[in-house]
């Protein structure tokens, strides 16, 4: 990867990218996020101005979905051109350095951009048994997070492993996974989850850290702009559920009328992410438009509620199964109570004395 | 003596059951059971609530036979019940309660509180806090045989005045006979045409019946009381008696809580099945009517209405017998808006009618009947108990109130012979 | 613990603690119920009370016309209960889920209002057990608590619907947790009545019945 610190216009020019396709990728990230057409230009002039940014990217216990949704579009993707505005100085995937060199490289980076690089991290980070599921170079991936988050300027957690600790941590849990934000808490970080996230969320979230610093996040340390609403609030099915219209199954008639898919285990009501506004695949579709419900990969613990077909409004757990074992429990404690009392009337009987006609009064 | 706050509290664990778990379990404590009691609806005093009433009684249930009691009661949450519970409650369960049962018309849940209430009754008597006229009363029927205290003489000078009116022998102690006939005392001192007047339906119908000498008590001041113990002595002269004569048929006379007493309660409280089958006088007189035995040509056009008893009607049974007769006798019937089941209590029974203090609340409470029957404009109030006709009548005196109180039997009387006369 | 992990609880531990505390202590009250006997009737009966017992059961259910006044309010209540219990949709599928038993819900706009109407309802009921002398000499606090367990759940169901006050996802949760608060209750106050009703009812009923009082 370069080390090229030179400033981005020149650096883009030589890459082939028109000022045309810049001012595209621009606005098109600003009205993402919801900013001002002027913000636009501003972060036009920016970025073109600034030096190109350090980003280290640690991939830990993760499918490498997240980058596979940034770079592997059907075709090269506006929202891929974030690439560039980068120096991407370590990626396990994307960088041609391997092995020793590799590790070199993010030293090197670490070293020279003390303070200032931007630590990338995808992939939930393994506690149990000292950390040894996932190494890299021999160093947990824990010591490693450590390690690189000590001299990062923020941290940016990308997709739900290193958000909230994501699939890996679904129960059992039996790596001990946990999220970035469960280790370091002394930098900023900013959570885009999603498994995987929406390449334009991505993009979008990096291109404003470069140019007016961390958007504003929600209690879960989500940027407001893309988590602000839920699926559920957004999504072109509400009408039907707001009616009460639901399909029963993948292939009713209610399905094939487009009805909500509620029933059919949506997590949309609960799922804040920008699907049902920004869209897929340049704006294409997205999964609930697609005939399936949202299964609400953007927030904590979306594995464990309970199966993507079961819908909100039921138990993660079977309670009818605990039933059974209550009512016995409960019989056999009614039947010991009911002794109990047995003795009582039993006892109440023995010592009873009949009221007699002097008891009334008589002399 | 064996009667204490010990054994008043034991008394009370002795009787709780099933129902009366159920009852306080399901109480939602929604207040609709003092809507349907005229100590409440006509004091507007809230404490007359019917559920109230037993308040001690849901308290031994809950500590004693409820898990979730026995927690409460362990940590502090709910108190043990004090003698001087017991006391304040004599005034809810015996001195302001007639035990009507109108309640458990209204409870939604289905509570029978005069179920609970009689209960509530037995420990407060076993606790010794049983209202001195009730207790006196008590002594006065197992001692004398008869609630008012009069001897055996009296009734037999009655039942030869009877038989002197009639012409018609009345036995007493006959055995064999088809019916041995109960009176209350109020019927002996008070209404005593009503002797004459069955002797005559009686000899029409060619029924064969009898007195007897040590059992013609149907009133039962054990009931009142809650006493099962003092209940059944009562109940068992009556039981030997009839079990002596050989007789398989006892009618209980126009007394509604007599009619509980031997009817319902009397084989429980003695712990055996009868031998005998017992009638309320107005269910005998209504199955002669039914069977052409005692039949009128037609009726009188007096407008008049009919008060049913609670004890007889809406928790013993005897609805529609009373209704037969009327219809027969009568051209002018008319009911009462609230009746049967339903029907408005006169304020004077379970007891309360003898209890001194009680008196001023009965007055009060009585605005209730005065009101129901002012509506209807009649003549003549008929009703099939001697405590209800005592109540209305003097009821109506104190309100001046221009109408007759009558029992239906001396109803079904006069016409009997008004039309054989004619 | 953030607002999904929360509702992760109540979906899951939550609602199978409340489960085993419902079912262990409803079960051990009928049975302590039970327990004391009913003794032996030995008066001649005119009718074995067993069609009146379950004639009471239902009957009673119908509205007592002399005290409208007094219990429409409570009759609103306990009919939109049972309708946005068992006919709301998502409803519908938490039973669905549980019994393996599906029926069709109703339509949201009449959740809506039935909601509304219940509140409305419940507000007024507690105005009676403040007012009426006779429901306010019984009531005692844990009768008030009962009130309140039984609102929760109406009102953040209807804020959750209707994305009122805080974060669906939170409102949510704070929803099925009332709803177990409630199931927690009802054991252990008088709301057992839910279910000692028709036994209450049964026993007057039949009662009556053994002694020819068909009411």
């Amino acid at each position: 990867m370069s080390q090229d610190k030179q400033v981005l216009a020149g650096e883009l020019q030589r890459h082939g990218i028109s000022r045309r396709s810049f001012l595209k990728f621009c606005t098109s990230m600003a009205s993402a996020m919801a900013l001002t057409p002027a913000a636009a230009v501003e972060m036009a002039q920016k970025l073109s101005t600034i030096r190109r940014q350090s980003v280290i990217w640690l991939s830990f216990q993760e499918c490498t979905g997240c980058t596979e949704s940034l770079t592997r579009a059907h075709k090269p993707s506006l929202e891929s051109l974030i690439f560039d505005f980068v120096s991407l100085d370590y990626h396990h995937t994307l960088q041609a350095a391997s092995g020793e060199a590799a590790e070199l490289a993010r030293e090197q980076a670490m070293h020279e951009n003390g303070g200032q690089y931007i630590l990338i991290v995808d992939g939930s980070i393994p506690l149990k048994d000292g950390g040894v599921y996932s190494t890299i170079a021999g160093i947990s991936n824990l010591d490693m997070l450590k390690d690189v988050a000590k001299d990062a300027a923020a941290i940016v957690s990308v997709g739900t492993c290193a958000s909230f600790g994501g699939l890996p941590k679904a129960d059992p849990n039996p790596t001990g996974a946990v999220a970035v934000a469960d280790i370091i808490d002394d930098k900023p970080i900013i959570n885009i989850p999603g498994c995987p996230p929406m390449p334009v969320v991505m993009s979008g979230v990096l291109a404003h850290v470069l140019t007016f610093g961390i958007p504003e996040l929600d209690a879960l340390g989500r940027p407001k702009a893309f988590f602000g609403d839920s699926i559920h609030d957004r999504c072109y099915r509400r009408p039907y559920y707001d009616r009460g219209e639901f399909a029963k199954s993948f292939d009713d008639e209610g399905a094939r009328k487009g009805w909500c898919l509620y029933e059919l285990g949506c997590k949309g009501p609960i799922t804040h992410n920008a699907c049902a506004t920004i869209k897929w695949n340049n704006g294409t579709s997205f999964p609930i438009q697609s005939g399936h419900g949202c299964i609400g990969c953007s927030e904590p613990d979306f594995w464990d509620m309970g199966g993507f077909y079961k819908p909100l409004s039921t138990g993660t757990s079977n309670p009818g199964q605990w039933a059974g074992y209550a009512l016995a429990a409960g019989a056999a404690a009614g039947l010991a109570s009911a002794a109990v009392n047995k003795a009582a009337k039993a006892k109440a009987d023995k010592v009873h004395q009949p009221v007699t006609i002097e008891d009334m009064g008589k002399k | 003596m064996t009667t204490s706050f010990e054994q008043g509290i034991n008394t009370l664990k002795r009787v709780i059951d099933a129902p009366i778990a159920s009852y306080f379990s399901s109480c939602t404590r929604c207040g609709l059971c003092a809507q349907a009691c005229v100590f409440y609806t006509e004091t507007g005093d809230a404490k007359y609530t019917p559920i109230r009433r037993v308040e001690p009684m849901r308290r031994i249930w809950e500590q004693e036979y409820t898990a979730v009691g026995k927690l409460k009661k362990l940590i502090g949450l709910s108190k043990t019940v004090t003698e001087q519970e017991l006391e304040d409650t004599v005034e809810l369960a015996f001195e302001s309660c007639t035990t009507c049962g109108r309640c458990s018309m209204v409870c939604p849940v289905g509570n029978d509180i005069v179920y609970m209430i009689r209960r509530m009754r037995e420990g407060l008597t076993a606790a010794g806090l049983g209202p001195k006229e009730l207790r006196a009363a008590a002594v006065r029927t197992l001692e004398t045989g008869s609630v008012m205290g009069f001897p055996m003489k009296t009734l037999e000078a009655q039942v030869r005045a009877a038989e002197e009116e009639t012409g018609i022998k009345i036995n007493i102690d006959e055995p064999n006979v088809d019916y041995l006939l109960l009176l209350s005392s109020a019927e002996v001192m008070q209404f005593n045409e009503i002797i004459a007047a069955l002797a005559q339906i009686f000899q029409e119908a060619k029924v064969t019946w009898t007195l007897s000498s040590t059992a013609h008590e149907a009133g039962n001041p054990g009931m009142h009381l809650g006493s099962s113990e003092i209940e059944a002595a009562m109940i068992n002269k009556i039981v030997e008696a009839a079990e002596e004569l050989n007789i398989k048929n006892v009618i209980s006379p126009e007394c509604g809580h007599a009619y509980m007493a031997i009817r319902w309660e009397g084989p429980n409280v003695i712990g055996r099945p009868y031998p005998f089958k017992v009638y309320h006088i107005i269910e005998v007189l209504d199955k002669l009517r039914e069977e052409g035995r005692m039949n009128t040509e037609c009726c009188d056009a007096e407008r008049i209405t009919f008060h049913d008893p609670c004890q007889a009607a809406r928790r013993g049974g005897v609805n529609e017998p009373q209704r037969n007769l009327l219809n027969m006798v009568s051209s002018n019937f008319i009911e009462m808006e609230d009746r049967k089941a339903c029907n408005w209590c006169c304020g004077g029974g379970g007891g309360v009618n003898s209890i001194e203090k009680s008196e001023p609340l009965m007055d009060k409470v009585f605005h209730r009947k005065r009101a129901q029957i002012e509506m209807l404009d009649v003549t003549t109030v008929v009703t099939m108990c001697a405590t209800c006709r005592n109540a209305l009548e003097e009821g109506a005196e104190k309100n001046g109130m221009d109408i007759r109180v009558m029992g239906l039997t001396e109803v079904l009387a006069n016409r009997l012979l008004k039309e054989k006369k004619s | 613990m953030n607002e999904i992990e929360l509702l992760n609880w109540a979906r899951g531990p939550g609602l199978t603690y409340a489960t085993i505390f419902m079912v262990f202590g409803l079960t051990l009250r009928v049975i302590e119920i039970l327990s004391l006997g009913r003794p032996k009737e030995l008066a001649e009966v005119r009718d074995s009370g067993v069609r009146d017992g379950w004639r009471m059961v239902i009957m009673r259910s119908l509205p007592e016309r002399r005290n409208w006044k007094r219990i429409t309010a409570a009759y609103l209540f306990h009919v939109g209960l049972l309708i946005v219990v068992f006919f709301f949709i998502p409803h519908t599928q938490f039973f669905r889920d549980v019994f393996g038993v599906f029926w069709n819900g109703w339509p949201n706009y009449i959740i809506d209002f039935v909601t509304v109407v219940s509140i409305a309802a419940m507000l007024y009921t507690l105005a009676q057990r403040l007012f009426d002398p006779a429901r306010r000499i019984l009531t005692t606090i844990p009768d008030y608590l009962a009130w309140l367990v039984t609102f929760l759940p109406f009102v953040t169901g209807y804020m959750a619907f209707h994305r009122l006050g805080v974060d669906y996802t939170l409102m949510l949760a704070l929803h099925i947790l009332s709803v177990e608060l409630l199931m927690i209750a009802l054991p252990i106050s008088k709301l057992t009545h839910a279910v000692t009703f028709a036994m209450s009812r049964w026993y007057l009923g039949s009662n009556n019945g053994r002694r020819g009082i068909h009411v």
